[in-house]
């Protein structure tokens, strides 16, 4: 039996900013991993791929990696992921401090 | 100090005119990726996990006031209000903004620092001993003969596009603080007949196959170095394997053709590169040792030292842990811990390079210091002015005691910033130093290196520390092997794995362990942890780390 697929989602780094984004489902990129695509068939991967790899001019290091669903949206495997959608562990820099931001203008 | 010339100043223009237009060009779509990388990298700029990182060169660890306020400027301005320094003496800024960098850059040029070459398959940014020109048992201030290597490899059209990139530190001293023997050349500084001269070591490194470098030779005229590196450089650039990125480095041509066809092949080359040198690189030197003058050392006594020595607990802690002898007697080196407890190591603010500025500019003959364990150093102080100083580090948590004990941790950025990495070593670092702090065992331990790398790369130089520590990525979870035994200075070697990895909640656990085996290991507080180590071998240890291990066997 083939190994079964491990959903993917597209990932990169923003040329200006350098920061992480990722590719949605309407071909646009964000910074929120739960806006990402969760893409759960193989050959649907690549060619989501190819079309991500269209934007390579505005983005970069475009690549495919393991997520999985979660109660509000795509969620990371690997460890890595998780930093790269957090920020470092030593400074509430990256991400996170985006997010304390939007939290304490609430 | 070494101050630029015309022709650099006008050099250093040239080169960030150029990256600015290639930035443009990027942005604007005119180069791929594929094409800005290479150039980008040439002028220290890589993609890191979450955003760009800028490294800039400080050639041979050395700063004056106006560069580390410099340094401070960016941190401020352009980043995220502090740098990292690293074990290359360069400083990395973690989150520039592409658009911004050649501003960044043209704000160094004022100060005649760099991100030349601190990447690619180049010569990089040449190293030295932090305390050049002021430790007591220096032959001679190894730093004339570093700019001289860096001005010869600067932009030099045969080793633009080396197979892997080169290393080189040079010492001044019998005694090794730079580490020489874990660099593609090291050049220690020894002294035969009278004359001193180099003993060139060839083929250290770290990496994925750490090794120990080798004698080239023992002996080097001084003023045979450049034309006998170029030698070097041009039997490597031949012989050296462009096929496969993990053997390109010098000392696996080193190993597969082993050290003594290198070594006729260098002679032979020597003869001939030193005809065609004719004797400038000489007249080039003699130049530049003029910018090397030591500074003009006040006299004065030293009562007030004396006094608060007496009198202040903390300071005559500090007094003990961070002064090394000075080459005058009534002057000191001060190591400026940038190592608290808990805070990453090598992470320097604005403010506190302000503070250090200041007190270099105030108390130092205007000079600072990088070292390779990520520390900033003070090379020359006049012992009056140390209560004085002590007390203005205090204000900006600066005046931490622990030079070269246990929380004295070198650690590379790791899985926290770096896109290499298999794992964290920050948090490692962080939490090691945190855990003795509070068991207030730091001082009774004594001195102990532990060095940490997020993987194999090495950078953090686990494999020369006394407790080596590595990251790995063991089936999706961070996992950390310990070394035992490691060595950077002149006495160096490659530290053995102990055993099976520890996860990330067992790691400050295990090494609590090894230090409990220490300290009743040891014969006395005299004996340090490398000295037991080397005295009980690696079976006690194992017996600490692995308890499990044993009471299944017995
Ligand atoms: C963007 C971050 C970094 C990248 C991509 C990087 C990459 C690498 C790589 C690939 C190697 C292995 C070279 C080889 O074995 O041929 C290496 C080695 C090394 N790097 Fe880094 N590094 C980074 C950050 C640092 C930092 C922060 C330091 C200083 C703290 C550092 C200092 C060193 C040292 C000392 C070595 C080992 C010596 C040797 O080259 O054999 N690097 N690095
Ligand atoms: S050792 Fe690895 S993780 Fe650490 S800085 Fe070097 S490449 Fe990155």
């Amino acid at each position: 039996m083939p190994r079964p697929f491990t959903p993917k989602i597209i990932t990169a780094n923003d040329l200006l900013e350098g920061d992480v984004i990722y590719f949605t489902a309407t071909g646009s990129w964000s910074r929120d991993l739960a806006e990402a695509e969760l893409i759960t068939d193989e050959a649907e991967a690549q060619l989501r791929l190819l079309e991500a790899e269209r934007d390579a001019l505005s983005v970069v290091g475009i690549y495919l990696t393991d997520a999985k669903a979660g109660p509000n949206g795509p969620e990371p495997v690997h460890f890595r992921e998780d930093f790269r959608r957090t920020g470092p562990s030593n400074y509430a820099h990256g991400k996170q401090e985006a997010n304390l931001e939007a939290t304490a203008n609430v | 100090m070494y101050k630029y010339n015309d022709f650099d100043a006008a050099f250093l223009a040239e080169r960030n005119a150029q990256f600015r237009a290639q930035v443009e060009r990027r942005i604007d779509g005119s180069l791929t990726e594929d094409e800005f990388k290479p150039l980008r990298l040439m002028n220290g700029l890589y993609l890191q996990l979450h955003a760009y990182m800028l490294r800039v060169a400080i050639p041979y660890g050395t700063l004056n006031s106006a560069q580390m306020r410099q340094l401070a400027l960016l941190a401020e301005k352009w980043d995220k209000g502090y740098g990292h320094f690293t074990t290359r003496q360069n400083i990395q800024y973690n989150w520039p903004k592409l658009r911004d960098v050649p501003d960044m850059l043209d704000a160094l040029a004022e100060v005649g620092l760099h991100a030349i070459q601190t990447s690619g398959n180049t010569v990089r940014n040449v190293t030295s001993d932090h305390f050049a020109a002021a430790a007591r048992e220096e032959l001679e201030d190894p730093r004339p003969y570093a700019e001289l290597i860096r001005q010869w490899s600067t932009d030099h059209p045969e080793f633009q596009f080396l197979g892997r990139k080169f290393k080189i530190a040079v010492t001044g001293a019998e005694q090794d603080r730079a580490v020489t023997r874990a660099h593609d050349i090291g050049l220690r500084m020894v002294s035969k007949d009278g004359e001193n001269g180099f003993e060139v070591i060839v083929g250290g490194g770290l990496g994925r196959t750490p090794m120990i470098g080798k004698v080239l030779r023992e002996f080097l005229p001084k003023e045979d170095l450049l034309p006998y590196l170029d030698a070097v450089l041009s039997v490597y650039n031949l012989l050296g394997r462009r096929d496969n990125k993990y053997k390109a480095r010098i000392k696996i041509t080193v190993q597969e053709n082993g050290i003594d066809k290198i070594r006729d092949l260098v002679e032979e080359r020597f003869v001939e590169r030193r005809a065609e040198f004719n004797g400038a690189d000489r007249e080039l030197l003699e130049e530049i040792k003029t910018h090397f003058t030591p500074p003009a050392l006040r006299g004065g006594n030293t009562q007030t030292y004396l006094a608060a020595y007496d009198s202040d607990p903390v300071f005559r802690a500090w007094a003990d842990t961070n002064l090394a002898e000075h080459r005058k007697e009534d002057h000191a080196i001060v190591t400026i811990s940038i190592k608290a407890h808990g805070a990453t190591p090598g992470d320097a603010t604005a403010e506190q390079m302000r503070i250090m500025a200041d007190l270099a500019q105030e108390f130092a003959y205007d000079e600072l210091r990088i070292s390779h364990q990520q520390n900033v150093i003070l090379p020359h102080v006049h012992k009056s002015d140390l209560p004085a100083i002590h007390a203005r580090l205090k204000e900006v948590g600066l005046a931490t005691a622990n030079i070269g004990l246990i929380s004295d941790i070198i650690a590379c950025p790791g899985m926290d910033y770096c896109a290499l990495a298999t794992a964290r070593s920050i948090p490692v670092a962080q939490d090691i130093a945190t855990r003795f702090e509070e068991l207030k065992l730091e001082h009774d331990i004594g001195h102990l290196q532990i060095k940490i790398s997020g993987c194999i790369n090495a950078c953090g130089h686990h494999h020369v520390g006394h407790i080596g520590i590595l990251g790995l990525d063991r089936a999706g979870v961070e996992n950390y092997q310990i070394t035992l035994g490691g060595d950077a200075t002149e006495t160096a070697a490659i530290g053995t794995r102990t055993g099976p990895g520890f996860a990330y909640d067992e790691i400050v656990p295990a090494v609590e362990r090894l230090i409990e085996a220490y300290l009743e290991l040891r014969t006395g507080e005299d004996e340090t942890f490398i000295e037991t180590y080397r005295r009980v071998g690696m079976d006690p240890f194992k017996a600490a780390l692995y308890p499990e291990a044993r009471k299944k066997v017995a």
